[in-house]
Formats: C-alpha cells, sequence, structure tokens
C-alpha cells in the first residue's frame, strides 16, 4: 500500500523501465520517440486494467467485492456519526438486453444442469442503502468518482475502508461492465430533499463524470419496498427502508456484471459473518430472485415464485414512498414470520449500543519510515511557517512529551528552537535512528474498539452448534509503531463436522475476510498453534482436525493487508504472535475443558460399570446364600454411587488447583451441554455441517440492550431452502429442544450437571436425570412473534417467559456472562 | 457317565467332600454379602498365581505357591467384571454340586455366559475369561477342579502293559489298538485304580504323531514299558496319571522331546510343575523325570542331515535363555551344557528328524540305545 503514497509518478516509472529495458536489444526507438509515447498513466486506468488487484477478479467476487466495499462504508460512516445502523442490501436481476429472459423453471432446472452451457455471469443491480450521515453535494463526485479520494488514508484511526478505492472501484468496476453510471441517493440533511446524481468515472482523469444531477424525495428508493413479497411485508411493519429509519442516509446503487451464488465467499457469508462481527449493526438483505446454477435443488424449485413477483414489481418501476402502500395486496397474516422468510433475510441488531468511539491517533515515531519522516517535515513547514522541530516532535507524533521532543533535538544536534525548515536530511536520518533507540510509551490504545470477548461468544453461541465456546482477548500491542489487538474465539463440538479441518473466520476491523486464507497471518498463527497440546488432532503445519471452528479478529488502526483487495493480513511477526497468544489462550480454556470433560465421562462410565454388575452379583449371592438380593442390590448400587461420587469429591477437595482448573470457571467460556441428535433431528444438524456453522448475530431484545441467544437464524434458512416455515417444529426440533439449550448452572456445582450431561449422552437423553432439563416437551412448537413489533420479532422467542424461566440451561461463567436468573443478563 | 457319577455320589467320601466344598462357596459368598450389607465394600482375596508368587522348592524339587494373595476388589474398573465373573462361577459350581453332576471347562463357561440385563454386554465373552476364574476359585476355596465338579477335555494317550480300573470298568492298556485309552481328565484314586502292571518304565513323548510311531512299532511291548503322551503342554490329567505312575507304582518317567524351548519347558513343567498350577504342583510334578532327547549333541552323534535343521527364532533364543536361568535348570551342570548347546548349535530338531534316518530308527535304535546307555539327563 505503501506505494501507492507514490502513486501515478512511480507507476509510470515502473512501466518506463520495463519499456525501456524491453526496447534495448532490438534499439528501433530512440529517446526521442519513446518521450512522445511517456505520459501519466491514471491510477484508475491503472485499476481499470488490473481489476483483480481490488478483488473483481471472476463475476462472484466482483458482486461481494461491491457489496463489501459499500457495506464497509456504510458502517464507517454511521459508526463515525454516531448512528446506530441501518443497512439495507438489495441485488436484482437485471436481464442483458437482446437475451430472452431465463427465470429458471422446471425444466430450465435440467439444463442447467449442464453447467457448461449456462451464463458464467449475469447482470445484477446491486442497492446499499444506510441511515448514515449522507454526503454533501460536493463531494459525491470525489468520494465515488475518485479513486484513493477518501478521508481515511491520511489518519491514523480504525476503520473499515482504509484507502478510498473501495467503493469508486466497484462503481467503476460496473461501468466497465455494463457501461452503466453509479447512481447515488444521499440526504446529508434531514427534512431536506435528497441528492440524486448518476455518475460514471472517467478512468484517464480519475474524475467522475456526472449525468444526472437532481432532488428527489424518493428516498431511499421506493421502488425496492415493492421488489418482492418479502419486502412488501417487511415494508408494511415499518421493518425494510421505513423513511422515518433513513433521516439521513445515503444510498449506492451499481449495475454490474456478476454471479450470485451461495456458500463459501459468496455475500450471504459475508453479511453473515459481519452481522457477527458488528452486533450494533441491522442489516437486511434481499438476494436476487436468480441464483447460479451451482445452487442446490430446494433453492432452484422455490425460485420461480420469487422470480415472478420480482419482475411484477420491477415492471412497476420506481414509486413514490406511498405507492408501496398501496401496491401490495396482501394482508399481513398473524402467522408472519417473514421477517426471514420469503427471501429476505434480516440480521437483527444485537447491542444498541455503538462500539466506543475510537479516537484518532498520530503516528508514533517508531511507525514512521525515513521517506514519510521527511514528508511530514515538509508538511509542517508548509502549514507552520515558523514551526520549531520541538513543536513538530510533539504536535505530528505521539508519546513524545516536551521532555522526550528536547532530547531528539539534542540528539540530531540541533536545539529546541531550531526551525523545522532547517532540519536537513542528514539531521533527519539522526532524527529517524533516534526514534528507533528512544524508550518511549507504546501508542495509545483507546484508538482501537475490539468487538469484545462477550460480544464474540454471543456471536458464535447463535451461529455455531457447539458445545464449548471461548473467547480471549488480547491487550493491545504495536506493530511498526502502529497500535493493534487480537481478539480469537473458538467453539468446539457440539454438532460441528468432526473429521474436517477445522473452519478458520477471519475478521480484520470487524470485515470479514473471506479469500486467500492461507496468505494471511491469521491463518499461519493457526497452523503454527501446537493443537495438540489441547488434546486435538493437527497433521503437521495444517490446521486442527476436529469439531472446531476459529476466529480470529484484528483491530488496528492501520491493517496491514497483503493487497488492495483487502483478503489477507500480512504476515507481520509481532502480529502473528499476539495472534497464536490468543490462541493458545483459548486452546488452554479447551483442553482444559477435554480433560475435564474426559474424567467425566470416566467417572460417569465407571459408575455404569459398577451399576452394570451389581445386579449380577446379586443374583448369585442370592442363589449361593440365599440372602436378599434386591437388599443386597440396593446396598452395592448405593455403594457404587458413594465411590464415584467420592471420587467427584476427592478431586475437588484436592485443593484449589483442581477447581481453578475447572474450564467452566474460566474467563469467556461458555460450555453448552447437548445430547446426540435423535435420528428424525438428523436434517437439522445436517443442514448446520452443510453451511460450515454459518454464524448469525445475536438478535435484539427491544427492553435490554443486549445480545441474546436465540435461534431467529434457522427458520430463515430452512425457509430459503424451500421448507415450509413451519417444518422446524418437526424437523428442525434439535435447535428448540429444551436440552439443546445451553444451560445455566452456578459455578459452585459445574461437575453435577456435566456428569449427568455426559451420561445423557450415553443413554437416552430424555432420561437424563439432569436437573435443568425443561418439562415442556420438545414438540411444542416455539411462539410466534406478532408481525407488529418487526424489529423485535427475532428475540420475541425467547422472551416469553415460558420459554425461558425453566430451563436456565446457559452456563455463564464469571460474572462476565451473567446467568440468565439474574435479570438483564447478557442473554 | 450317568453311571459313574452315581458310583461316587454313592461313596461317602465324595458326599464329605462335596459338603466341604459347598461350604467354602458359601462362606465365600456370606462374606460378600455381608459386607455389603454392612456398607463396606465386597473384596476376596485371591492368592496369586503369577511367578512373583511362585516358590521354587529345591529340597521337594518342586514348584510351589507363595502366600502372596491379590485383592479383588468389587469397585474397581479393572477387577469389578472378574468379581462379578467369580461370583457367577461361583453359583455355577454351587449347581453343579447340588445336581450332582459335572461339567466341562466349556460347559461351565455356557452356563455362566448371558447378556447382563439392561445392556448388551455378555457375562463372559470368551472361555479364554472363563478358564482362570476357576482357576482362581480353585486356590480362593482351597478346592481342586474336581472337587468343583469341573473337568477338562480328554487330551492325551496311553498303551503300555497295565490294567487300569476306571469308574469301575477294566481298562487292559494292552489291547488298545492304535488310538490308545484316552487320558481323561480327572485321574484321581477314586476315579482310576491301578491294576496289574508288568510294565517297568513310562516312557513319554510330546505329541499323537510321534507316540502312533511308538505304538505302531510295538515299542513298549518289546521294552515293556507303558507309552504316553500329553498333545504338546501335558494337561493336568496326564501329569497327574503319570505322577500316579511315578509315586505309587515306582515307574521311572522318561520323556522323549523335540529338542527346543518348547520342549525343554514341557520337561521343566512335567518335573517341576507350572507358575499357573503352582499350588497343585505336589500332585503333579515328578521331580525325578528324565529327558532322554532329543539332545543337542544327536545332531552329530546320530549323523543327521542338514534338513532336519530348523532355525532358532529371536524368540526361541529369548526363551532359552530364560529356560537356563530357571533356578533348577540354572544350578545342573548338565542342563546348562544342553541349553548351551541348543544355543550354539542354532537350530532346532523334532522327534521326527529321526525318521530322516530310518522310519523306525528313533524306536528301534535312539531310544532303545539311550536307554540300555542310561543317556539322559535329570
Amino acid at each position: 500500500m505503501e506505494a501507492l503514497l507514490m502513486k501515478p509518478g512511480a507507476l509510470s516509472d515502473a512501466v518506463e523501465r520495463t519499456r525501456s529495458t524491453a526496447g534495448r536489444p532490438t534499439s528501433r526507438v530512440t529517446a526521442e520517440t519513446l518521450a512522445t509515447k511517456q505520459r501519466d498513466i491514471s491510477v484508475s486506468e491503472f485499476f481499470a486494467k488490473n481489476r483483480h488487484l481490488l478483488g473483481f477478479d471472476n463475476p462472484r467476487k466482483a458482486l461481494l467485492t461491491a457489496v463489501k466495499e459499500a457495506v464497509d462504508n456504510s458502517l464507517d460512516a454511521c459508526e463515525e456519526a454516531g448512528i446506530l445502523p441501518e443497512i439495507v442490501v438489495v441485488i436484482e436481476d437485471i436481464e442483458e438486453v437482446g437475451k430472452a429472459p431465463k427465470p429458471i423453471t422446471g425444466k430450465d432446472a435440467n439444463d442447467a444442469g449442464r453447467k457448461s452451457k449456462a451464463p458464467k455471469a449475469s447482470r445484477y443491480r446491486i442497492t446499499v442503502v444506510d441511515n448514515g450521515p449522507g454526503i454533501l453535494r460536493k463531494q459525491v463526485e470525489n468520494v465515488f468518482g475518485r479513486l484513493l479520494f477518501g478521508s481515511k488514508f491520511h489518519r491514523l484511526k480504525m476503520s473499515r475502508g482504509q484507502q478510498g478505492i473501495g467503493i469508486s472501484a466497484a462503481g467503476m468496476y460496473g461501468l466497465i461492465t455494463t457501461g452503466k453510471p453509479m447512481l447515488i441517493q444521499t440526504r446529508p440533511k434531514p427534512g431536506a430533499p435528497a441528492h440524486h446524481i448518476e455518475l460514471a468515472m472517467n478512468t484517464k482523469t480519475n474524475r467522475a463524470e456526472v449525468t444526472v444531477d437532481e432532488e428527489t424525495e424518493d428516498f431511499p428508493l421506493g421502488r425496492l419496498r415493492a421488489l418482492t413479497q418479502g419486502t412488501r411485508r417487511l415494508s408494511e411493519g415499518g421493518a425494510f427502508l421505513g423513511s422515518s429509519a433513513f433521516p439521513t442516509g445515503t444510498s449506492v446503487s451499481i449495475e454490474l456484471e456478476g454471479r450470485y451464488q451461495k456458500g463459501r465467499g459468496s455475500v450471504d457469508e459475508f453479511l453473515e459473518l459481519t452481522a457477527i462481527a458488528n452486533p450494533h449493526a441491522r442489516i437486511v438483505f434481499v438476494p436476487p430472485s436468480r441464483v447460479s446454477i451451482e445452487e442446490d435443488e430446494s433453492l432452484i424449485s422455490a425460485a420461480p415464485r420469487r422470480v415472478t413477483q420480482s419482475e411484477a414489481s420491477a415492471s412497476d418501476g420506481p414509486v413514490g414512498a406511498g405507492g408501496s402502500g398501496t401496491s401490495s395486496p396482501t394482508t399481513p397474516d398473524a402467522s408472519a414470520q417473514t421477517t426471514e422468510t420469503d427471501g429476505v433475510i434480516l440480521f437483527p441488531r444485537g447491542v444498541s449500543e455503538l462500539p466506543p468511539e475510537t479516537k484518532e491517533i498520530q503516528p508514533h515515531p517508531r511507525g514512521v519510515e525515513l521517506g514519510t519522516l521527511l514528508q511530514m517535515l515538509k508538511d509542517y513547514e508548509a502549514s507552520e511557517k515558523s514551526g520549531t522541530l520541538y513543536h513538530f516532535l510533539q504536535d505530528r507524533f505521539c508519546r513524545v512529551s516536551a521532555a522526550t521532543a528536547g532530547s531528539f533535538c539534542e540528539a540530531v544536534g540541533l536545539t529546541s528552537r531550531s526551525r523545522a525548515s532547517a532540519v536537513e536530511p542528514a539531521h533527519a536520518e539522526a532524527l529517524y535512528n533516534a526514534f528507533q533507540e528512544a524508550r518511549l510509551a507504546p501508542p495509545p490504545t483507546d484508538c482501537l474498539a475490539p468487538i469484545g470477548v462477550r460480544q464474540l461468544l454471543a456471536g458464535l453461541l447463535k451461529g455455531v452448534r457447539a458445545e464449548f465456546y471461548a473467547a480471549s482477548s488480547r491487550e493491545a500491542a504495536v506493530y511498526r509503531g502502529r497500535p493493534f489487538q487480537i481478539e480469537a474465539a473458538i467453539a468446539f463440538g457440539g454438532g460441528l463436522a468432526g473429521d474436517e479441518p477445522s473452519r478458520v473466520i477471519r475478521f480484520a476491523n470487524r470485515v470479514p475476510l473471506l479469500f486467500q486464507q492461507s496468505a494471511c497471518a491469521s491463518f499461519r498463527s493457526v497452523t503454527e498453534t501446537n493443537w495438540r497440546n489441547y488434546d486435538l488432532q493437527q497433521p503437521r503445519d495444517g490446521l486442527p482436525v476436529g469439531p472446531l471452528v476459529i476466529l480470529l479478529h484484528m483491530a488496528s488502526v492501520w491493517v496491514p493487508f497483503t493487497s488492495e483487495s483487502k483478503e489477507a493480513i500480512a504476515d507481520y511477526d509481532e502480529i502473528r504472535k499476539e495472534m497464536k497468544l490468543a490462541l493458545m489462550e483459548c486452546g488452554r480454556k479447551l483442553g482444559a475443558y477435554l480433560k475435564k470433560r474426559a474424567q467425566m465421562r470416566r467417572e460417569g462410565e465407571r459408575r455404569d460399570v459398577f451399576q452394570k454388575y451389581i445386579g449380577e452379583i446379586a443374583k448369585a449371592c442370592h442363589a449361593i446364600t440365599g440372602a436378599d438380593a434386591k437388599r443386597l442390590f440396593e446396598a452395592l448400587a448405593e455403594q457404587a454411587r458413594k465411590k464415584t461420587a467420592v471420587a467427584d469429591l476427592r478431586l475437588d477437595e484436592d485443593g484449589k488447583r483442581i477447581r481453578e482448573e475447572n474450564p467452566a470457571d474460566q474467563d469467556g467460556v461458555i460450555i453448552v451441554e447437548q445430547p446426540p441428535p435423535a435420528p428424525d433431528e438428523r436434517s437439522a444438524f445436517a443442514h448446520t455441517r452443510a453451511e460450515a456453522a454459518a454464524l448469525k448475530v445475536a438478535s435484539l431484545r427491544s427492553d435490554d440492550d443486549q445480545p441474546r441467544l436465540i435461534d431467529t437464524d434457522a427458520p430463515g434458512r430452512l425457509n430459503r431452502k424451500g421448507r415450509p416455515p413451519g417444518g422446524r417444529t418437526s424437523t428442525g426440533a434439535a435447535p428448540i429442544s429444551p436440552a439443546n439449550r445451553p444451560s445455566v448452572g452456578t459455578n459452585r456445582q459445574p461437575s453435577k450437571s456435566p456428569i449427568s450431561g455426559a451420561k445423557g449422552r450415553e443413554t437416552d437423553p430424555r432420561q437424563a436425570p439432569s436437573p435443568s432439563t425443561n418439562k415442556r416437551p420438545s414438540s411444542i412448537p416455539r411462539p410466534v412473534a406478532p408481525p407488529s413489533s418487526v424489529p423485535s420479532t427475532g428475540s420475541a422467542p425467547t422472551s416469553d417467559p415460558t420459554n425461558r424461566a425453566p430451563k436456565p440451561r446457559m452456563r455463564l461463567v464469571n460474572g462476565k456472562l451473567v446467568p440468565i436468573e439474574d435479570g438483564p443478563g447478557l442473554f | 457317565m450317568a453311571k459313574g457319577a452315581t458310583t461316587s455320589r454313592g461313596s461317602g467320601r465324595n458326599k464329605a467332600r462335596d459338603a466341604e466344598t459347598l461350604k467354602k462357596i458359601e462362606r465365600l459368598a456370606h462374606q460378600v454379602v455381608r459386607t455389603a450389607l454392612a456398607g463396606d465394600e465386597p473384596r476376596i482375596d485371591i492368592p496369586t498365581r503369577a511367578k512373583s508368587n511362585t516358590i521354587w522348592n529345591k529340597k521337594r524339587g518342586i514348584l510351589e505357591m507363595g502366600d502372596a494373595t491379590s485383592d479383588r476388589p468389587l469397585f474397581d474398573l479393572k477387577t469389578a467384571k472378574q468379581f462379578m465373573q467369580t461370583m457367577l462361577h461361583a453359583g455355577t459350581i454351587k449347581d453343579l454340586i447340588d445336581a450332582a453332576k459335572t461339567s466341562s471347562l466349556r460347559g461351565v463357561f455356557y452356563k455362566a455366559k448371558h447378556t447382563i440385563s439392561g445392556t448388551k454386554e455378555n457375562t463372559f465373552d470368551a472361555q479364554e475369561e472363563s478358564d482362570p476364574i476357576l482357576e482362581d476359585l480353585e486356590v480362593t476355596l482351597g478346592a481342586l477342579r474336581e472337587e468343583l465338579h469341573v473337568f477338562a477335555e480328554n487330551r492325551g494317550s496311553m498303551v503300555g502293559n497295565i490294567t487300569l480300573i476306571d469308574k469301575g470298568d477294566e481298562i487292559n492298556c494292552r489291547r488298545m489298538g492304535s488310538g490308545g485309552y484316552a487320558l481323561p481328565s480327572i485321574v484321581e484314586p477314586d476315579v482310576i485304580q491301578f491294576g496289574k502292571c508288568e510294565a517297568k518304565f513310562v516312557l513319554h513323548v510330546e505329541k499323537g504323531t510321534v507316540w502312533n510311531r511308538f505304538n505302531e512299532d510295538r515299542f513298549w511291548e518289546e521294552n515293556n514299558c507303558i507309552l504316553t503322551h500329553g498333545a504338546g503342554q501335558p494337561p493336568r490329567g496326564c501329569r497327574r496319571l503319570l505322577q500316579r505312575l511315578n509315586q505309587e507304582l515306582r515307574l521311572p518317567i522318561i520323556c522323549v522331546l523335540d529338542c527346543d524351548p518348547w520342549g525343554h519347558y514341557i520337561y521343566s513343567v512335567i518335573k517341576q510343575g507350572s507358575i499357573s498350577l503352582a499350588f497343585e504342583s505336589s500332585r503333579l510334578a515328578i521331580p525325578d523325570a528324565k529327558f532322554l532327547g532329543i539332545r543337542a549333541k544327536d545332531y552329530k552323534e546320530c549323523e543327521l542331515g542338514e534338513a532336519v535343521k530348523i532355525d532358532l527364532t529371536e524368540n526361541d533364543i529369548k526363551r532359552a535363555k530364560e529356560i537356563a536361568a530357571y533356578p533348577w535348570f540354572e544350578g545342573h551342570k548338565g542342563w546348562r551344557k544342553e541349553i548351551q548347546g541348543l544355543l550354539n548349535n542354532g537350530f532346532k530338531m523334532e522327534v521326527e528328524a529321526m525318521i530322516t534316518k530310518d522310519i523306525s530308527y528313533v524306536t528301534e535304535e535312539y531310544v532303545p540305545a539311550r536307554l540300555k546307555a542310561e543317556d539322559w539327563l535329570e
């Protein structure tokens, strides 16, 4: 990235070099003829030719990158303005002119089986709407029409975007592939009309050309509300693009050539992971009606209905805000579990507090390079005519006190009165060296906003069906003078696939990283961690194998990506070390848990063995001596109970050591007891596996700010797969079955329930004598939320007291996660 | 068998013996019940049948069992199942005694084998689990196998100049055809009595094939002896009969075994007793049994061909060294030399090796010559 600082000149230099060396052998050109061809290369032009650098290598990825850039910008803008983000992502199909529309029918689905014939890409329009602060009219061209224009590059502050390339590049890509300009609507002033601007980027000049510039009241685009049945229903409840929710905001629409396909590296995955890392955001996603041919059958069969709807609404053209109300013929019925069905996916808000505001910091002396230092001096001279070096050091760097500044001045042979302009390159070099040797406090860390252990656990607990969750957050550390902070979380066991390499979920500044996993420092840190120490299998230099999901997040004022497409974190030793330490912390917790679990199992097995044999012994003794077999059996059974209980007790009495090792007592750990899936629950688990533990964020409960555990995602997913909404009560019994819920126990007696849990695994779970077993039969469907309170609909099922009260099944640990009975806890 | 059973039931001595055994079993069970009801952990003390608890009685020339016992508590994962099996077998034996029937080892295994209710686990999975439990009971109760009404399969054969009375039936071992008299597992005096005997010694060979050779050549007629084999490692019935012939009729026991560690071990067991049955040594061991061949020196002395050699394996060498370290061999010059000779040779020889000379070389020349020269190891 640093190379881009030097931009056009450097690039043309490079081009020139290659040209001249290539030309030399034949020497058919002279310097003069060459000179006529030598000219500046616009950055836009450069990237137009090298679109893969920005993540537009193929149609599928292009679609994702465009969405990603827009969503990242929206989240950043909202957070900086202190607004709880409300983000709507819509992907529409656009049929190419001249080609017959190709809705997927049964016949076409067969056709689609022949992959070679199917088109690789088709045209989509993505629209991302946010409720951010909006953009001033005069800045619109710059923000959207120029590469390397932005608010984030020239500062050291934690944000998603860094360079100011993303959204303009997406627009450029759209323009190149479809010829359609980017459509921007933005309302920076509440109540005022929004700007409606269409602009195309001129790659030669790196400037935007505005084709349409008008004011409009149609913000956010009313057309979108009537797009599908799902959007219409949501709109009626005010849950989808309600105009009151967007007093200010920006909407970006880009038409581009792309391919919509689910799975790894899809828009769906990106939004799911984004929702995890941003529990304060509410995200609504309207996927396109046409899915790519690789999709599974259930999706194809579900598609035609939606295609017709979207076509019908699309043919209406843009309609006013009032239009959507009348255009909807469907009356909402009581069973409208539609917030996540009918094709619209809602990622509800998990917490209604913004992440702590991050401060912008000055560079740390140790983080600047000599060239940067010279440039900074030059800048300072320009702004402060008579500025001294002494003041320059204090003003433009962090952690430089008056005393330190003075000593720096002396170190380079100048005084505190010396002008900044008097600093010669030699001085600067000395200064640079002094920076490296000086003992300085590390940069301040209030510029970082980690996701938080609690939120990470909530996210994992929500989306991954595991039995053990642990998270850890490292203290902030420094690489190249830039502060950063690593967070890690793992989920183990439960419904996760046991025989595959574990899945690594990577985030950088809350942005999911979906590609180039093996090039990423986080991936390397996972493979370099010795998971065998924690009772996991791990091939040499590989990912651990087992039912494990590993999450890593790096928060930093400047995340060192390996490329402009921001897909992998560069491999700095400091960063990798912190990651490994975070992983080891999680691993230790897991190891302790696995050991404890094995111990519990042993005790359980021991008891089972004794109980198995004493019946035979009682019978045999009765046959020989005539003693009362039943009495004897009971006496022996009582002893067996005592013996195994004594064994437990002995462990505890051994002292604190053992008790401290109890994994459930550790910080940032959640243990969920999970009975094995009954045969009829298989489908639900298989589904979870198929999506490889897709993650969703905990839902919002309107009356408390904390994310809670509910299964709002499951019906949505099932329905997207074309199953009836009600099907969940039967086929999806696993997630709702009370025995499957996390349990709350007090920390005092953690050993008790794991034993019953271990036993439950071996015997019929329904017979497991768990004190926390809910009496309510699992076949009772979950209460359905009233359609009126749509934003909180997701949380309604669990806020139902009958559902929550009798089974405090979730163990929250060490006060960090408050048990449910204690009122407004985390979940 | 039914007739025999009636006979033995009829004898007052057997009745008293059964009553004694029953009492021992009941005592064992009562103790378990009493401890259990008192809230203590039931446990059985079982005399240890292991090398560590085997004592070499030099004076008597036999192996004896020491006093060590191993504790078998119920509430221990290692012993819980064995505890249960011991009690099951105790019950089975009580049933046998009550019914005045005997049963084979396999029969006892089947009688006690069933699926534990509520599980898919069997009380016993294989006879190999069951047999040691019975031996445990033997030593724990201090009762012999026959006193527990359990017998093993017939194994080994006998022919020769002797008449036996087996459960009242007269057996003339001179007229046993080619098959011989099958040695029963219980040969106690109340079952088998010796009748008229002209034989001057007993020639014990390792296995049936060799025994057939000797029998076909009427060796026992020619040399006026009794001819037995124990099908490899001789079972208790065979050893007990040899011991009785030796003790009661004063017949020398002369063994013709293979020249390999296994053959040496068989001889050792016949002579001194075995570790696992050390408690029975006084009934089974024959301290003056003799080892006639095959000797390590025979390869040269008998001018045998290359073809008879079977290479010693690593395991054989290890075993030979172990045997050489047995106190009763270690202190015996002849045996030290013999085992060293085997190791020096680097190969084993079976008795059948003699056939390479001539089909009847072993019966007509080798053994008679050695007998005459009294060339054997003791």
